[in-house]
């Protein structure tokens, strides 16, 4: 994969006034690659994207594509195009007049014209739509108009912006498995932006978190889920319960006044860490064979299982079982080894992973985001 | 930090930034300059000193502004509400009917009130026809004030109404849910929700009401002379542009005050049109 | 209720229909009378269309307001795309204070200033007769640019902000974007701008009545003169045409807008 990079980003740097938005970023992309930049609202996720797209130049460093350096190169002469958050479908042309509105700057013959977008509204389904109107189209179907809309000018890579933010849950998911089969037909690079965890893991061959202007993390969504680097990268993907440990020696640790076998090694002895348990990877049993004891506080059905809070000497942890068990039940937990993941402490430590605040109305609050990408925020005044 | 835009925004402002500064700004500037000035251009307070006596005219125009608008405001807030409860079609066919007068010259519209409301004219004919002593009625205060609702009450209408059509129905619902009846639902619901609507309609009638000319001159019969009248005559007539400057930067000072003290009504003090 | 709700609604109507029906009807007065009613004729309308003064003012007008408004329009779309761009500081709300002033002020305060300045700048220029229709179309446009650029700036805010990166993304240079895409998509809040500043600069008479000189007359301004003294019937049957000119547009607009939405709603 190292002679392949087709997007290399190096040193990035970008503020706006006080507020350094990019620090210091490093990122490679390959060719025919899926990957994801992931992470909060105000990560810099879109701020990257748009420095790619060449929306937006760099305050500091460099940008290659393909070897060669294009800071300064326009838009318009760059071989990518972007899918924007709001489609941004010019609304005074048709279906069809969107999406050869890029072939028709390349003054190319007619019948080429004709023919791309025959193909490329067949790629989205959305065959016998040409004269069409754009207000007269559904949330899902200006997707795709604006997805054949950039891909008719065969771009090397595509730049989607949060492309499904705007789209009901049912659809978002039936448009994550066709993207999917579009970038795996065409061979060509997807960048792509999201806050939504579930999105990236789905789809993406590489995942970037970020947070704060700073990559947390590089690496395939197995690498992500299962070995996050630091408590936030832990929390954002999935659930997850952080507990303060200690590394005694390598494959031993200790948390909850407990000693456990793990699979990690490689820490000073003695070294203060971050444990990461994932709900689903705990075992109940009965009280007098857990490894940990605990009162559960609250009990969810979800449907595939029960999502319980457990009272484990104060702190509280999540647990996801098939069985149910009662509030106020003493239950015992056992947990594997290789359900146990090692952290090196980081800034965000004590920060996330206790469920002791956690209620399902909150969660859902902090999720619903503002679909404003980061820049054009605060800009509103009344005239 | 680099943004690229398709044109700089700079430069499609510059040429409005700079006729705002000659026409918008300039002109006031030589409102205040002409208030201290001679004709001769020597500084002087004597134009300001000559207001006073024009302060019995100031509080007539007042008065008659603050009239008309009551009055408007009271016409209009029932007939707003009476034509937001209509369906679609018949509301814009009956805001279209509240504009049509506007389109109108005013100057025409005020005139044929004078047909109207004459010793010899149409009310009057008709009264005494009846068999009904006629009514004095031109020339009076009140004609001059019926000339202002008449030309003002559109833009009283208008701004009430567009608010109200907007209104969320399920709200005044709530309200009758919790217990509301009709005259606390009307009070304690839909003015608050309306007050922007008010707020700039009550604006937009005074204004115009309080720095007339026209009618004044054509209903009142010259013997109600409003500030208007006044200022008028200083620039076409007795040729005093240092004075008519002074009464207008009086005049732009009151309107000043009085739309400061209107936007603490409102917590935006937003306009609706 | 709904009784007394109609009664209300119709007396209301009555009131601002009243001058109108009366200047209609007497429009068709045999006589020179406007208050006394001797019988149907419409020499009123053929001494108006005799009557070259009026027809010329009606030109006038229609010359100012046409200029005015295009001019208007197209200085008011340009700073209101620059607006939209400027980020909040002390020269965005400095420019949003100055568009308010016109709209604020009183006419006649705006007329009365106007009028100083071009005075002045006359004296200077030692030229007599300043006021004309040069000082006219000035301020017809600086009445009219506040009106054009708060009808084009929440259209401007209401499309998506992307259209013009979108189309630089296809291949578009910068400039060409804004033609091709931007102004397109905005287009319908232009046009309200543009007709809402042409029949403002028809109707105005207070700004016009301060910024004109004899040697270019609009029609409010020829109509003042006149009913200075009084009216002749011929300007009512002016008014008349006018006002059913209107009518009929309205209409015709009207149903061209129920319409489109019937379009709009049977393609969903």
């Amino acid at each position: 994969m190292e002679n392949n990079i087709i997007f290399d980003l190096k040193n990035i740097t970008v503020a706006y006034g006080d507020n350094t938005v990019l620090k210091n970023l490093n990122l490679s992309i390959h060719d025919r690659e899926f990957i994801t930049l992931l992470g909060p609202s105000g990560c810099g996720k879109t701020t990257t994207l748009r420095i790619i797209g060449g929306f937006i130049e760099p305050d500091e460093g460099e940008v290659f594509f393909e070897g060669k350096k294009i800071n300064g190169v326009p838009p318009y002469k760059r071989q990518v195009n972007t899918i924007f958050q709001r489609y941004a479908l010019f609304p005074h042309l048709n279906v069809y007049e969107n999406v050869v509105f890029g072939l028709r700057l390349r003054h190319l013959p007619e019948k080429e014209i004709k023919e791309t977008a025959r193909e490329m509204l067949e790629l989205v389904n959305l065959k016998g739509f040409e004269k069409r109107h754009i207000s007269s189209l559904s949330g899902g179907q200006q997707q795709r108009v604006a997805i054949a809309r950039a891909l008719a000018v065969k771009p090397r890579v595509l730049l989607l912006d949060e492309p499904l933010g705007a789209l009901d849950l049912k659809l978002r998911k039936d448009m994550q498995v066709e993207l999917k089969n579009i970038q795996q037909r065409l061979g060509i690079t997807f960048i792509y932006v999201t806050h939504d965890q579930e999105e990236a893991l789905s789809m993406s061959d590489t995942i970037v978190v970020m947070d704060n202007g700073l990559i947390q993390q590089i690496g395939t969504p197995e690498d992500i889920y299962n070995e996050p680097r630091n408590a936030f990268v832990a929390d954002f993907i999935g659930e997850s319960n952080i507990v303060d440990g200690i590394m005694l020696k390598d494959l031993y640790c200790q948390f909850s006044g407990q000693r456990f076998e793990c699979l990690d090694k490689g820490f000073a002895p003695n070294e203060q860490v971050d444990v990461v348990v994932r709900p689903e990877d705990v075992d109940v049993v009965p009280v007098e064979k857990g490894m940990l004891k605990g009162t559960v506080t609250s009990v969810t059905f979800k449907g595939v299982h029960y999502e319980m809070i457990v009272d484990i000497g104060g702190f509280k942890w999540m647990i996801q079982s098939t069985d149910y068990q009662a509030e106020g039940d003493r239950i015992g937990l056992y947990i594997e080894p290789d359900a146990i993941h090692i952290m090196k402490k980081s800034e965000y430590s004590g920060m996330f992973g206790d469920y002791s605040s956690f209620s399902e109305e909150y969660e859902e609050l902090s999720n619903a985001e503002e679909p404003e990408d980061e820049e054009n925020s605060g800009e509103e005044e009344d005239l | 930090m680099n943004r690229r835009s398709s044109l700089n925004s700079k430069l499609t402002v510059s040429p409005y930034i700079i006729w705002a500064a000659l026409f918008i700004i300039a002109p006031l500037f030589f409102v205040v300059y002409y208030s201290f000035t001679t004709s001769a251009g020597d500084f002087t307070l004597e134009n300001v000193q000559a207001l006073s006596k024009y302060l019995p005219t100031f509080l007539r125009s007042i008065w008659f502004g603050i009239e008309a608008t009551l009055i408007c405001l009271i016409i209009a807030f029932p007939t707003a509400y009476i034509i937001a409860q209509k369906t679609d079609k018949i509301q814009r066919t009956m805001v279209m009917l509240v504009m049509l007068p506007m389109w109108m010259s005013f100057l025409i519209r005020t005139y044929s009130w004078m047909a109207i409301l004459q010793d010899t004219g149409i009310i009057n004919t008709f009264l005494t026809k009846l068999g009904i002593h006629p009514v004095h009625m031109i020339n009076t205060g009140g004609a001059v004030i019926l000339g202002m609702v008449y030309n003002f009450l559109p833009y009283m209408i208008l701004p009430i109404y567009s608010v109200m059509a907007k209104l969320d129905y399920s709200m005044v619902e709530a309200c009758q849910d919790l217990g509301g009846n009709r005259l606390t639902v009307i009070r304690k619901c839909i003015i608050p929700l309306s007050l922007p609507g008010i707020v700039s309609g009550v604006t937009m009638v005074f204004v115009p009401s309080v720095s007339t000319f026209y009618i004044s001159q054509k209903l009142g019969g010259g013997s109600f002379d409003l500030i208007g009248d006044v200022i008028e005559r200083q620039f076409q007539q007795s040729y005093n542009y240092n004075l008519g400057a002074a009464l207008s930067l009086v005049l732009m000072i009151l309107i000043l005050i009085s739309m400061a003290f209107m936007n603490k009504f409102s917590d935006e003090g937003e306009i609706v049109i | 209720m709904k009784t007394l709700s109609r009664i209300y609604t119709a007396l209301v109507f009555m009131f601002l229909y009243a001058p109108i029906a009366v200047l209609l009807l007497y429009s068709f007065n045999s006589s020179t009378s406007t208050i006394v009613f001797n019988g149907f004729s419409l020499q009123w309308y053929k001494t108006l269309f005799a009557d070259g003064s009026t027809l010329h003012a009606l030109y006038n007008t229609l010359l100012l307001a046409v200029c005015s408004s295009v001019i208007a329009t197209v200085l008011g779309t340009a700073a209101s795309v620059g607006i939209e761009k400027l980020r909040k500081g002390a020269l965005r709300s400095a420019i949003t204070a100055t568009t308010n002033i016109p709209m604020m002020n009183p006419e006649i305060v705006t007329g009365v200033s106007m009028m100083l300045l071009f005075v002045f700048i006359g004296r200077i220029l030692r030229i007599n007769a300043v006021l004309g229709f040069g000082t006219m179309l000035i301020a017809h446009i600086t009445f009219n640019l506040p009106y054009v650029i708060l009808t084009v700036l929440p259209k401007l805010r209401q499309t998506d902000k992307n259209l013009a990166e979108a189309a630089m993304d296809l291949g578009c240079k910068p400039g060409s974007a804004f033609f091709k895409v931007v102004l397109p998509a905005i287009s319908p809040g232009i046009i309200t701008g543009l007709i809402m500043a042409f029949t403002l600069s028809l109707d105005d008479f207070i700004i016009s009545y301060f910024t004109s000189g004899p040697g270019f007359q609009t029609l409010p301004i020829v109509i003042f003169s006149m009913t200075k003294k009084r009216v002749k019937p011929d300007m009512y049957a002016l008014s008349a045409i006018i006002f059913v000119s209107i009518l009929i547009l309205l209409i015709l607009y009207n149903i061209a807008q129920v319409k489109s939405e019937e379009k709009s709603r049977k393609r969903h």
